[in-house]
C-alpha cells in the first residue's frame, strides 16, 4: 500500500525489524500475550508422546504438526475448530470415553474392596484378641477385675473414634481418577497390613499356643493394638494431608493457544497430584477456550505460509535429509524477510475496526438490555391484596424472563456474534440467566457481566468442561514428587496446558529494634537577623 | 624568576597577593539611629542553621555567615558590601563556625563604632579565574 509511510507509528516498527524480527513482528498486537507458535513450528519438543496419539488417525487433518509444502494449497478446511460438524477428534473422543469408563471403575472397584478388606480386618482383630479366649479356653482364664473391666471401656472408646477417623478422612467420594496408584496410600495400607500381621503372629504364637489365663494381660495387648493404630492414623493425617499445605513451589500455568497464565503455590506433592490440583485451578481461573478467537491467527499463519514454495533443484540424493531441510526453512525465513508485505498494517487496522464495532453493538446491547429490565417489577404482596390484579398479569421469573427476552433477544445475538461467544451460550441458557437476575434483584449491568467479559469454564455447560479428556505427559514418572524445574504437560483435546515448577526461594528475614523513644526531631533554622 | 639568597622569593609574593584579592576588606562606620548602632545588612546562616535553604552559597553543605539583604543608602552599601557575600571575619573574630546569635552578637556590639569585615565573594573569584586563563 502506497499509504503506508503515512501513518508513522507502525512504519516505523516496519522499518526497524528487518530481518530475524519479522515473525516475531507479526505477533504483535492487543493481545500481549499471545503465544509465537508460528516461529517455532520447525523446533521439536522433547516431552513424551501420549499413547493417544496414533489413534487421530491421518496428520492430514491435522496441518500443522506435518512439514507438508504444499499444506497452504490442498487442504480446503481448517479443522478441529469447526464447532457443529463431527470431526476426527470427536470420534476419538467417544471411543476414549467407552474405554476410560471401563477401565477405571474396575480398578476403582478393586482398591475399593482391598480397602473394605483391610478395614473389616483392623476394626475385628482388637475384638478377636478379646473374644478367643473365652471361646477356646474359658475355664483356665482368671477372673476379669476391675482395672480389667475399665480397660474394656477404653477399647470400646477407642475403637469408636478409630472408626470416626478413618470415616472422616477416607470415606469420601473420590473427586478424581489419576492415572497411577497414589504411593502414599498404598505404603500405609502395607504398614498397616504389616502391624496387625506382626500382631497376629504373636498373639497366635505366645497367647493361643500357650493358652495363657491372665486375661488382663491380653485385654492391655489388644488395647496396645488399638493406641497403635489411632497413632497410625495421625501419620496418615500428617502424610496425606499435612505434608502438602506448607507452600514450596510455585507452578506457572500457561494455556498453549491463548498464552493466558496464571501462577499458583504448591506444597511438596506428587506430580500427579498437582496436576490434579492444576486443573481443579483451571477450571476456576481460566477464562473458557474459545477456539473461534484462535481462527484470524491461524488464517494469517496460512496465508503467510502459502505465499512461498520452496523447490529442490539439486537431485534427492545430493545432500543429507538435515541439512537439506535446514537450508530449505532457512530460505524460506530469508525469503519472508525481505519480502515487503503488509500483513500488520491490515492486522492494525482490522483489530481497529473490530474494536469499534464491538463498541458499538456494546453500546446498542446495555442501552436495549436497560429498557427491558423496566418493564418488569417486581409486585408486593399487599399489592395484589390493593390493586387485585388479574391472574393472568402476575407472573412467575421464568413467564417474567421469557416476556422481556424478546426485547434484547437481537441485540444480545449480535453482539455475541460479533465477539464470536455465540455456540457458548444457547437460548435456554440466556432466559435461564435472565429469570435467575430478576428473581435475585440484580440489576441490568450484573445480567450481562457474564456476557462481556468471558467466565471461568464452569460458568458454562457441561459439555464445555471436557472434565474426562485430560492427559498428564510428563517426562518424570508422574508419581515422583515436584522438583525445582519440573515441566509437564496437561493435555486437553484442543489445547494444553504447560506448567513449570520453580521452587519458593528460602527467605532469610533479619530484624530491626526502633526504640519507641528514638523518634525525635528538631526544627531546621534559617533565620536572617537584620544588624 | 631567578632565586636570589636573601631576597623574598617572588613567587610567593605573588601567591600572597592573590589570595589576598579573593577576599575584600570592608570598613563599616555604624550610624546611630535612635539609641540603636545599625550597619544596615542582614545576615542568615550559622552552624546551628540549615544550610540547604542557603541561597547564595555555593556548597550546600556551608554553615557560614551570609549577607542576605543590605538596606540601600545604609553604611554597609556606602563601604561596599554586597548581597551574597560570606562573612570571614570580624573585627578579627573568625565567623566561619559561629551559631547564628553569636554572629549576631559580634556584629552589634555597642562600644565599637567601626567594623572590620573580611568577605568573600563569588564573584570576585570568577574574576580572578578568568584573568588568570
Amino acid at each position: 500500500m502506497d499509504t503506508e509511510s503515512t501513518y508513522s507509528g507502525y512504519s516505523y516498527y516496519s522499518g526497524r525489524s528487518r530481518g530475524s524480527h519479522r515473525h516475531g513482528e507479526r505477533s504483535r498486537d492487543h493481545h500481549k500475550s499471545r503465544s509465537k507458535d508460528g516461529s517455532r513450528s520447525e523446533k521439536s519438543v522433547t516431552i513424551n508422546a501420549p499413547p493417544a496419539e496414533p489413534l487421530l488417525g491421518d496428520s492430514s487433518v491435522l496441518g500443522e504438526e506435518v512439514q507438508d509444502d504444499n499444506w497452504g494449497e490442498t487442504t480446503t478446511a481448517v479443522t478441529g475448530t469447526s464447532e457443529h460438524s463431527l470431526s476426527q477428534e470427536d470420534i476419538v473422543r467417544i471411543t476414549k470415553d467407552l474405554e476410560d469408563s471401563v477401565g477405571l471403575d474396575c480398578r476403582r472397584y478393586f482398591s475399593l474392596t482391598l480397602a473394605v478388606v483391610l478395614g473389616l480386618l483392623v476394626f475385628l482383630t482388637p475384638l478377636a484378641f478379646l473374644a478367643l479366649p473365652h471361646l477356646l479356653w474359658p475355664d483356665k482364664l482368671l477372673v476379669c477385675g476391675t482395672a480389667c473391666e475399665g480397660l474394656f471401656i477404653s477399647v470400646a472408646f477407642k475403637l469408636l473414634i478409630l472408626l470416626l477417623a478413618v470415616w472422616a478422612l477416607f470415606f469420601r467420594a473420590p473427586r478424581a481418577g489419576l492415572p497411577r496408584v497414589f504411593v502414599f496410600r498404598a505404603l500405609l495400607a502395607v504398614l498397616v497390613l504389616l502391624f496387625v500381621v506382626s500382631y497376629w503372629l504373636f498373639y497366635g504364637v505366645r497367647i493361643m499356643d500357650s493358652q495363657d489365663e491372665n486375661y488382663q494381660g491380653i485385654v492391655q495387648y489388644a488395647v496396645s493394638l488399638v493406641d497403635a493404630l489411632l497413632f497410625i492414623h495421625y501419620l496418615a493425617i500428617v502424610l496425606l494431608e499435612l505434608r502438602q499445605l506448607q507452600p514450596a513451589f510455585s507452578v506457572c500455568v500457561t494455556r498453549s493457544t491463548d498464552g493466558e497464565t496464571r501462577h499458583y503455590n504448591l506444597g511438596q506433592l506428587s506430580i500427579q497430584r498437582a496436576a490434579l490440583a492444576i486443573i481443579e485451578n483451571y477450571y476456576r481461573d481460566f477464562s473458557v477456550h474459545n477456539p473461534a478467537l484462535l481462527t484470524a491467527s491461524k488464517s494469517r499463519a496460512a496465508k503467510h505460509l502459502a505465499g512461498l514454495k520452496v523447490y529442490n533443484v539439486d537431485g534427492p540424493g545430493n545432500n543429507a535429509a538435515t541439512g537439506l531441510a535446514h537450508s530449505q526453512s532457512r530460505a524460506m525465513i530469508a525469503a519472508a524477510a525481505r519480502r515487503r508485505d503488509t500483513n500488520h498494517n491490515e492486522l492494525y487496522y482490522e483489530e481497529a475496526e473490530h474494536e469499534r464495532r464491538v463498541r458499538k453493538r456494546k453500546a446498542r446491547l446495555v442501552v436495549a438490555v436497560e429498557e427491558a429490565f423496566t418493564h418488569v417489577k417486581r409486585m408486593q404482596e399487599d399489592e395484589q391484596q390493593q390493586q387485585k390484579k388479574a391472574p393472568g398479569d402476575v407472573m412467575d421469573p421464568r413467564e417474567a424472563a421469557q416476556a422481556i427476552f424478546p426485547s434484547m433477544a437481537r441485540s444480545l445475538q449480535k453482539y455475541l456474534r460479533t465477539t464470536r461467544q455465540q455456540h457458548c451460550h444457547s437460548m435456554e441458557s440466556i432466559q435461564q440467566h435472565l429469570a435467575f437476575c430478576i428473581t435475585n434483584n440484580m440489576t441490568p449491568k450484573a445480567f450481562l457481566e457474564s456476557y462481556l467479559t468471558p467466565g471461568p469454564t464452569l460458568q458454562y455447560g457441561r459439555e464445555r468442561w471436557l472434565a474426562r479428556q485430560w492427559t498428564l505427559v510428563s517426562e518424570a514418572s508422574v508419581t515422583s514428587g515436584l522438583k525445582e524445574g519440573a515441566i509437564f504437560l496437561l493435555k486437553c483435546i484442543d489445547f494444553s496446558l504447560v506448567v513449570t515448577a520453580k521452587r519458593i526461594p528460602y527467605i532469610q528475614l533479619s530484624e530491626e529494634f526502633i526504640d519507641p523513644k528514638s523518634h525525635k526531631f528538631v526544627l531546621r533554622l534559617q533565620s536572617e537577623t537584620s544588624v | 624568576m631567578s632565586f636570589i639568597p636573601g631576597q623574598p622569593v617572588t613567587a610567593v609574593v605573588l601567591h600572597f597577593q592573590l589570595s589576598c584579592a579573593l577576599q575584600q576588606r570592608i570598613e563599616i562606620c555604624k550610624l546611630r539611629q535612635g539609641e540603636h548602632l545599625i550597619l544596615g545588612f542582614s545576615i542568615g546562616g550559622g552552624i546551628d542553621q540549615d544550610p540547604g535553604q542557603n541561597p547564595f552559597s555555593e556548597d550546600k553543605s556551608d554553615k557560614g555567615i551570609y549577607v542576605t539583604r543590605v538596606t540601600p543608602g545604609g553604611p554597609a552599601e556606602v563601604a561596599g558590601l554586597m548581597m551574597g557575600d560570606k562573612v570571614m571575619q570580624v573585627n578579627g573574630w573568625d565567623m566561619t563556625m559561629v551559631t547564628h546569635d553569636q554572629a549576631r552578637k559580634r556584629l552589634t556590639k555597642k562600644n565599637e563604632d567601626i567594623v572590620r569585615l573580611l568577605v568573600t565573594r563569588k564573584s570576585l573569584e570568577q574574576a580572578v579565574r578568568h584573568s588568570m586563563m
